[in-house]
């Protein structure tokens, strides 16, 4: 049986952890989004398998929206090839690779989209689903998307 | 206006499951997540069945939740609590809301947050009246605020919820409402959970509760491990440790939860 006080002390210690590692996990991501960084700080580009991986990735990516009937039609007006490139350079400067994205802000690409919660978890899971494909591990996964889900106010109902 | 369809518009598992007395949440705790898989403009209605089973008692608890717009939850639960020592059933009816005040459980800066109450009316109040309860019905009002963390533990999603319940209710109300060491008081819940993989979950729940007739009335405390193979249904299975029910102590035993969601 387990001692009650000991429990609970220790789900008040990893509530503790949880808000302070995510406090540290903000700075140091402040600190890291400055393009060109120091190699020893892209693991997480390098674990996904660094430009090719990224390439092999989008292209999963795009597979997989243009199967999605909700979400191709919010594609209708994109090209292609204009919307790979993107992807691979900020998604290249998110995951701490040698990039600094060039294009056009979040905002206004996604403004008059009216992308629903809906939608955007939709994207997400596709997302997701294409990581799966190209092995990215689970772990890695979700890294990815913690550093992704700040953009989401630049993206959703705009 | 967009168009009004049925849900799945959440990411799998992140609004966890339906607890004892049919809100949404972990199993003992209420969450800030409101049931089933509705975003802002879709509603969802799910539905679950529950069986604690522990050294002398066990508690069927059958229920339904309807979400609105993942703003409004109303639920219904029935429970029906097996007495084996003195061999009789007591039973209530609980019927909640949950009303999302705050945020999103992984988007917002800040918890998500909801205020939800729970008003339980008990069919067999003989015994809850024996042992010198005030009340046949009560209300519990909680406060809730969760938070999922993307890949916070070496790159597992880490989900907790604390809540807290202004309650008069003895053993969750199945014993009546008040009684002579106290009448109403705030208590502290708390949960913590961490996804192994898109599919399980697995963690631990701590409830405090009142001791308002005098029976060293103890905390509840469990360990989970809940599995999503799809929106549409999750198997929750946990340890219990529920320590004196009425004066009889050393109430461990087994939960098994299952639900369905569309």
């Amino acid at each position: 049986m387990f001692h009650h006080s000991h429990i609970l002390c220790l789900l008040l210690t990893v509530l503790l952890f949880a808000c302070t590692n995510n406090t540290v996990e903000k700075n140091v991501a402040d600190e890291t989004h400055i393009p060109y960084q120091s190699e020893k700080n892209n693991s997480l580009y390098k674990a996904i398998g660094g430009q090719q991986g990224i390439e092999k990735l989008v292209n999963v990516f795009v597979k997989n929206i243009a199967n999605d009937p909700d979400i191709l039609p919010y594609f209708e007006k994109s090209s292609v090839k204009h919307f790979k490139q993107g992807f691979v350079e900020h998604f290249c400067g998110i995951v701490d690779g040698p990039c600094k994205y060039t294009g056009d802000s979040m905002v206004d690409i996604h403004t008059g989209m009216h992308i629903t919660e809906k939608d955007f978890n939709r994207v997400v899971e596709l997302l997701v689903q294409s990581m799966e494909e190209v092995n990215i591990s689970y772990r890695n996964q979700n890294k990815i998307l913690n550093k992704l889900a700040s953009l989401r106010g630049q993206i959703i109902k705009i | 206006m967009p168009s009004l369809s049925w849900a799945n518009g959440k990411i799998l598992a992140t609004p966890g499951v339906i607890q004892i007395e049919g809100s949404g949440g972990g199993g003992l705790v209420p969450w800030a997540q409101l049931a089933g898989y509705a975003t802002e403009d879709e509603i969802a209605i799910s539905a679950f069945c529950s069986r604690a089973n522990v050294k002398n008692f066990q508690l069927d608890s059958c229920g339904g939740q309807l979400n609105l717009y993942d703003r409004l939850e109303v639920s219904f639960a029935r429970q029906n609590f097996d007495v084996e020592p003195l061999s009789l059933t007591l039973s209530q009816n609980i019927i909640g809301f949950k009303l999302r005040v705050y945020g999103d459980l992984i988007y917002s800066d800040w918890p998500q947050v909801s205020l939800g109450m729970q008003h339980k009316m008990l069919n067999t109040p003989e015994v809850a009246y024996s042992l010198n309860a005030k009340e046949d019905s009560g209300t519990d009002i909680y406060l809730a605020a969760s938070k999922l963390h993307l890949g916070l533990l070496a790159g597992y999603n880490v989900l907790w919820n604390v809540a807290t319940r202004y309650t008069k209710a003895n053993e969750m109300g199945l014993l009546g409402f008040g009684g002579p060491d106290g009448d109403g008081s705030l208590q502290a819940e708390v949960s913590v959970a961490v996804l192994l993989n898109k599919h399980l979950a697995i963690g631990t729940e701590y409830r405090m509760k009142p001791d308002n007739l005098g029976l060293q009335e103890s905390d509840w405390q469990d360990l989970f491990i809940a599995w999503f193979p799809n929106k549409y249904f999750t198997v929750t299975l946990a340890y219990l440790d529920l320590g004196s029910i009425a004066a009889i102590p050393e109430q461990n035993g087994w939960y098994l939860s299952l639900s369905g969601a569309y």
